[in-house]
């Protein structure tokens, strides 16, 4: 990580500002604003357009390993998958693929 | 239950809040030992968590910063990430409008997913309820995980530095994430949504300063919601 401590401190300051002026939008507004549902429907989609993009380079390319794709993390990351969609449950999913992590990084090494 | 009191609602409101301290709290711990150990100090771990209050944003921000991304891209990433918020607050907002002002901004600090889904239940299992007792009952839920979010990141950080890095934490943000997108991969739209943003993230990763993502997250949030109008309430 190669940040100033200025832009950690704006990093951090603009998030939280950001973040407090999404939330605070439609809460704060004077009256009732209806969003038009074609917002609504565009708005739903933002974790899952974002998040699965971010983490697909983490699972195939990861760091630690110098850029080579890794049995065991490639098995965990599936693990949460599943988990996740099949109990509908993040701690589920969470602790899951932690324990195939850890448990495949002691087996194959 | 029509003699209710606002300190009624808030403790029935705190009582539904409570199971989602399991839920913060290893959140809580992850971020403030990563955070640490990406090199922040206990005071910006703590400004970060108590000043943005978001998880996955703060993940975000935490995986694009590792990658040296410019700030401008790290800020677009996470808030990008919480835009859906606007949707929670739009949607709570008509059950709050009478609230005093600084009741609204308190409970637009705490809006996330968990308290939204509490309080939007109540409020239309109830709409007839008053706004006082709207806003004691959310505020409520949201009491728990909110002072354990705090707690669990502040032990993370505390002892974030004493965990050797052999322990393979570097995929911890990469499991945070998944975990949380696959309970959302409930229909057809959310996995197109999904399969989209990985295959461009992937395809467009040679596009300097992590622009590559945010072209890709645009465009899968367009696919998701085009294929949501044409297939409505279709269900995996």
């Amino acid at each position: 990580m190669n940040y100033s401590n200025t832009e950690i401190w704006i990093i951090i300051a603009a998030l939280g500002i950001g973040t407090f002026l999404i939330r605070f939008s439609f809460l704060g507004a004077f009256g009732t604003i209806e969003l038009p549902p074609w917002a609504m429907r565009l708005l739903r989609y933002t974790p899952v357009a974002v998040l699965p993009g971010l983490v697909a380079p983490l699972v195939l390319w990861p760091q630690a390993t110098g850029g080579q794709p890794d049995i065991a993390r490639i098995t965990a990351a599936l693990v949460a998958l599943a988990l996740g969609m099949y109990f509908k449950n993040v701690l589920a999913a969470m602790f899951g693929a932690a324990i195939t992590l850890y448990l495949l990084m002691f087996l194959l090494s | 239950m029509s003699s209710a009191t606002p300190k009624s609602a808030f403790w029935s409101g705190f009582r539904n809040g409570l199971p989602f301290i399991l839920g913060a709290t290893p959140f809580g711990l992850l971020f403030g030992i990563l955070a640490t150990e990406a090199g922040f100090d206990i005071l910006k771990v703590m400004s970060m968590t108590i000043v943005v209050i978001a998880g996955a944003a703060q993940f975000t921000a935490l995986t694009q910063m590792q990658d040296n991304a410019p700030v401008v891209m790290v800020l677009a990433a996470s808030l990008a990430v919480n835009m859906r918020m606007a949707m929670y607050s739009a949607s709570l907002g008509p059950h709050l409008a009478g609230a005093p002002y600084w009741q609204r901004a308190v409970a637009a600090y705490i809006l996330v997913d968990n308290t939204y889904a509490v309080g939007i239940t109540e409020f239309e299992a109830r709409p007839e309820r008053p706004v006082k007792q709207k806003m004691a009952f959310y505020i409520g839920c949201a009491v728990p995980s909110w002072f354990f979010w705090y707690l669990s990141t502040f032990i993370g950080a505390w002892f974030g530095s004493s965990i050797p890095p052999e322990y393979g934490l570097d995929f911890a943000p990469a499991i945070v994430f998944l975990s949380l997108v696959a309970p959302m991969l409930k229909t057809l739209a959310h996995v197109a949504a999904a399969l989209t943003s990985i295959a461009l993230a992937l395809a467009l990763s040679f596009l300097p300063f992590s622009s590559g993502l945010l072209i890709a997250a645009f465009v899968a949030m367009f696919v998701g919601a085009e294929i949501e109008k044409r297939v409505t309430g279709q269900i995996l």
